[in-house]
């Protein structure tokens, strides 16, 4: 004869009604959230591939030959703004990054408790914040105007997006110094090496591909600035290779120019400067990804 | 000379050169390390109070304690890694040779160089084998590949790793077991001939047969070093050390501190077999710590 | 052992030589230069706020303090009032983050709570695209195609408000029309720009949550939505809400797209699908032309968007500084 048990039953299925949906509607949110991200970057990447390869040529990205905007396309192209664009980029990563890896340096492993190098990290935090068109008004304000009509050139503009790089290569480098374990330090300590030894032969190499991944997504953001290019390079209407006289023009500003104007040929223009620039920028970002993919390999 | 009246019952004399004599007659070297009422502070709390102690030439002297005993504290002293900690400081006198460690216008680089370290876990460089072990040699000026080549092989051998790895000389270092990795860093602390090697709990990491071949490679380069290391394997340190100084804690219960105090220190057989004192008996009979 | 390779016997290990060698001169001089390196920053920041401070006085004492507060901005007339493009800006700026802090806290929970591992590495290089497009090509994409896709849009937004009080007067017409060219069309574009920043710090706050709190939620029967609400939020409030004035500030720095799309006209109004002005838009399109006092007060401007920028940004660390010692004394 069966015992009857009075044992209690559970409901061991998920919590039903009210609570599951909220969990539902909440994970739906956050999916649509993603979708929401996703629109407007296939959006602008079809316009701009969809548009701009119509105008891209070996004569659009060569030509030294800015056309006035009234011009149809075909006619001149964009060499000046790309070598423009690339002699001014890489001038001003020559200036920030040595100088940003060594203020990160300055922080970081001279800086212990000084109260000093506190106060220049923070600073640095301040400085990321600072937009982009006050760093080229400083620069036209510091190095423009003195010089009369003659300040204007590449060079001035690799100045102000110096200026932006900075502070985004002391805190990228920042990070990663924080990232080489101390025991590594130690070790080169033990051996007798010096504080200068000790960050050039073992924490720098150490972090280097952090480093550089950092130091390239500033690049990056830096080629595409337009800003601190409005007032500090000029414009001009055909190349000029030499980055220190002379005005000089870059893909960010012929893209803004061309943007305002209401000819067919200058927004074919600038649909096809996007397109090139994109690729610049893009090119950078995944070097980047490269770069920390591999030697995060040879590190493990 | 005798201990002025304390607290607590010590009864290490201050000048163990006495201890050691009176001990047998075995020959005892010339003294390298003379630590005389060594303090070490962080900040305002005392790690360590009141150590004094003699470290002999080609000898091998172990640290033995409970955790928190200070014993790597004091370690860390004797080359001035603790330099490297903020707010450490250190009162008293450490003589090195006769010189002080501590006074004004010694470089720690200079220390660092004639007295090295390995440490608890391997930390070998994310570069080749041998450019870990040339790492030393070239910040000291050595470049001809000749001559780094030698260095290298020398110090590998005095490790006993060369035969394991002269093959792959140019590959990571970071490719390596635990057990041959630490003997990379002890032919990396080799490699600069230093006077004096440090070890930091160096077999702690690592499995029984790895320790055995570290404990072999203390014995035979015993002849041309000084030796120093802190264990927590009471086993080890009756198996290669000569003499032992013992470690334990001063709870203070008003501020709820704990400070490291040096009990007792002298020959390893007797400090094993008849230790003075009665904390030093409870630690080795494994009754406490 | 090998007898061939001996020690060098001409450095005796156990010599007693002095210990004492002076820092050499290169360990030195490389802390001098990383020094440098440092006090840079701060020259940098000093420079821009002095030089626009200088080139902005002969506006800030011509127009004195009624006049930097006027909504008048006409050149023709040397009237210089800053309050309209002050507007604009914040205007422009709080739309762009009503819309952009669902999203981003959306796909910033998503990437740490709800996707295994192997998808969020596609998701975050999406966002990484994003964050890498220039801001000129959004205000050139925003210019040419989404204002006019927009335009017909707010037009029947403001048929379909008409005469409702409150609704009317945010998205009705102004002045018998809207235009693509807006303060909400910039808020979206801005929008865009900030999610990239906002998501990725927020990630990281969220990521720092201790797993235990999690997993204590779990195991009291919280489905992971409240879980969310339970473990996560208490522990990242203040890092989400830094995170969200960090986007605020960029938001509110950014120039070129702004400038493209605001429509460039000056005047404040609480319509939103009308044209409007900031100033960073202000100052890109207007100072080529400008000189004596008209620069002055655009540089002027320029000193103020710093001002407010840098205000942002500290009361964002100040939020964390704070709830760090709130949680660190709890």
């Amino acid at each position: 004869m069966a015992a009857v048990s009075n044992q209690p039953t559970f409901d061991l299925r998920e919590p039903g009604g009210w609570r599951r949906n909220k969990n539902l509607i909440a994970t739906g949110l956050m999916y649509l959230a993603f979708v929401v991200i996703l629109i407007p970057l296939c959006f602008v990447l079809y316009e701009v591939i969809a548009k701009g390869a119509k105008a891209i040529s070996w004569q659009f990205l060569s030509n030294g030959t800015i056309p006035p905007n009234v011009m149809p396309l075909g006619q001149g192209g964009m060499g000046a703004a790309v070598v423009g664009t690339l002699e001014i980029t890489a001038f001003a990563a020559l200036m920030a990054i040595p100088l940003g890896i060594l203020g990160a340096v300055y922080i970081y492993e001279y800086g212990g408790r000084n109260w000093f190098a506190k106060v220049i990290s923070f600073m640095a935090d301040v400085m990321v914040g600072v937009p982009s068109i006050v760093m080229g008004l400083f620069i036209f304000t510091v190095w423009v105007i003195p010089q009369g009509l003659n300040g204007l050139s590449g060079f001035a503009g690799s100045l102000a997006l110096a200026c932006l790089m900075l502070p985004l290569i002391i805190r990228s480098t920042f990070e990663m110094l924080r990232l080489v374990p101390n025991h590594l330090r130690e070790a080169s300590y033990a051996l007798g090496a010096t504080k200068s030894r000790v960050v050039l032969t073992v924490v720098l190499p150490a972090a280097v591909s952090g480093i550089v991944s950092g130091s390239l997504l500033a690049v990056a953001r830096a080629a595409g600035e337009t800003a601190p290019l409005l007032f500090t390079i000029g414009a001009v209407e055909s190349l000029n290779s030499n980055l220190f006289s002379g005005a000089t023009t870059s893909l960010p500003s012929q893209i803004f120019s061309n943007a305002l104007s209401p000819y067919v040929g200058a927004e074919e223009r600038a649909w096809g400067a996007a397109l090139t620039l994109i690729a610049i920028a893009f090119i950078l970002l995944f070097t980047a990804r490269i770069v920390t993919a591999r030697f995060t390999r040879y590190t493990r | 000379m005798e201990q002025p009246e304390q607290k607590i019952q010590l009864t290490v004399p201050k000048s163990t050169e006495a201890a050691a004599k009176q001990d047998d007659d075995r020959f005892t070297g010339s003294p390298v390390f003379d630590a005389n009422s060594v303090s070490i502070y962080y900040g305002t709390f005392r790690a360590v109070t009141d150590v004094s102690l003699t470290i002999f030439e080609n000898e091998i002297t172990a640290f033995i304690g409970p955790s928190g005993c200070g014993k790597t504290t004091v370690l860390r002293t004797l080359n001035r890694m603790n330099d490297l900690v903020v707010g450490a400081r250190v009162e008293g006198d450490i003589q090195y040779r006769g010189q002080s460690l501590y006074e004004r216008g010694v470089s720690p680089t200079a220390v660092r160089r004639r007295i090295g370290m390995v440490f608890q876990k391997p930390n070998p460089f994310p570069k080749s084998i041998y450019d870990n072990i040339a790492y030393g040699p070239r910040i000291n000026g050595i470049r001809g590949k000749k001559t780094l080549d030698e260095i290298v092989e020398r110090s590998l051998r005095q490790a006993a790793l060369w035969d394991e790895v002269k093959d792959r000389l140019n590959k990571s270092a970071l490719g390596m077991s635990g057990g041959q990795q630490q003997r990379l860093c002890i032919a990396r602390t080799l490699s600069v001939e230093p006077d004096v090697i440090l070890m930091d709990e160096p077999c702690s990491a690592l499995d029984p047969i790895a320790t055995g071949k570290i404990e072999d490679l203390m014995h035979e380069i015993k002849s041309r070093y000084t030796i120093v290391i802190v264990t927590h394997n009471m086993q080890q340190a009756t198996r290669v050390s000569d003499r032992t100084a013992f470690y334990s804690v001063l709870r203070d219960d008003k501020s709820d501190t704990r400070t490291g105090v040096l009990v007792e220190y002298g020959r390893t057989q007797q400090i094993f077999e008849d230790p003075h004192d009665t904390r030093t008996q409870a630690y080795v009979t494994g009754r406490v710590g | 052992m090998s007898t061939a390779i001996k020690a060098d016997p001409a450095k005796p290990a156990g010599s007693a030589r002095s210990l004492s060698t002076r820092r050499p001169l290169g360990d030195r001089g490389f802390q001098l230069l990383a020094l440098l390196a440092g006090i840079l920053v701060l020259a940098i920041l000093i420079g821009i706020a002095v030089s626009t401070a200088q080139q902005g006085s002969s506006w800030f004492s011509t127009a004195g303090f009624s006049g930097i507060f006027s909504t008048v901005w006409n050149p023709g007339s040397n009237q210089f009032g800053a309050m309209a493009f002050v507007y604009g800006t914040v205007l422009s700026s709080l739309i762009a983050i009503i819309i952009a802090v669902p999203v981003s806290l959306g796909v910033a929970l998503l990437l740490t709570e709800v996707v295994p591992r192997r998808l969020a590495a596609p998701i975050v290089t999406i966002i990484d695209l994003l964050a890498v497009v220039p801001s000129v090509v959004w205000g050139l994409w925003g210019i040419l195609v989404l204002e006019p896709w927009l335009q017909p849009i707010y037009a029947s937004i403001a048929s379909g408000v008409n005469g409702i009080p409150v609704l009317d007067n945010l998205f009705g017409e102004s002045n018998g029309s809207v235009s693509g060219a807006s303060f909400f069309t910039a808020g979206i574009i801005l929008a865009i720009m900030i999610t990239p920043i906002i998501t990725s710090l927020s990630r990281e706050v969220i990521a720092t949550v201790p797993a235990i709190d999690k997993e204590g939620a779990y195991a009291l029967g919280a489905t992971r939505w409240e879980m969310i609400r339970g473990a996560v939020w208490p522990h990242s409030k203040s890092g989400v809400v830094s995170a969200i004035l960090v986007g605020l500030g960029r938001a509110m720095g950014e120039t070129i797209a702004a400038a493209l799309v605001i429509g460039s006209s000056v005047q404040v109004t609480s319509h939103l699908f009308v044209p409007g002005y900031s100033i960073p838009a202000v100052i890109a399109n207007q100072f080529g032309e400008s000189s004596g006092e008209f620069r002055s007060a655009l540089i002027g401007l320029g000193l103020v968007l710093f001002v407010i920028t840098i205000i942002v940004n500290l009361v964002a660390r100040a939020v964390v500084a704070r709830s760090d010692r709130r949680s660190r004394g709890a």
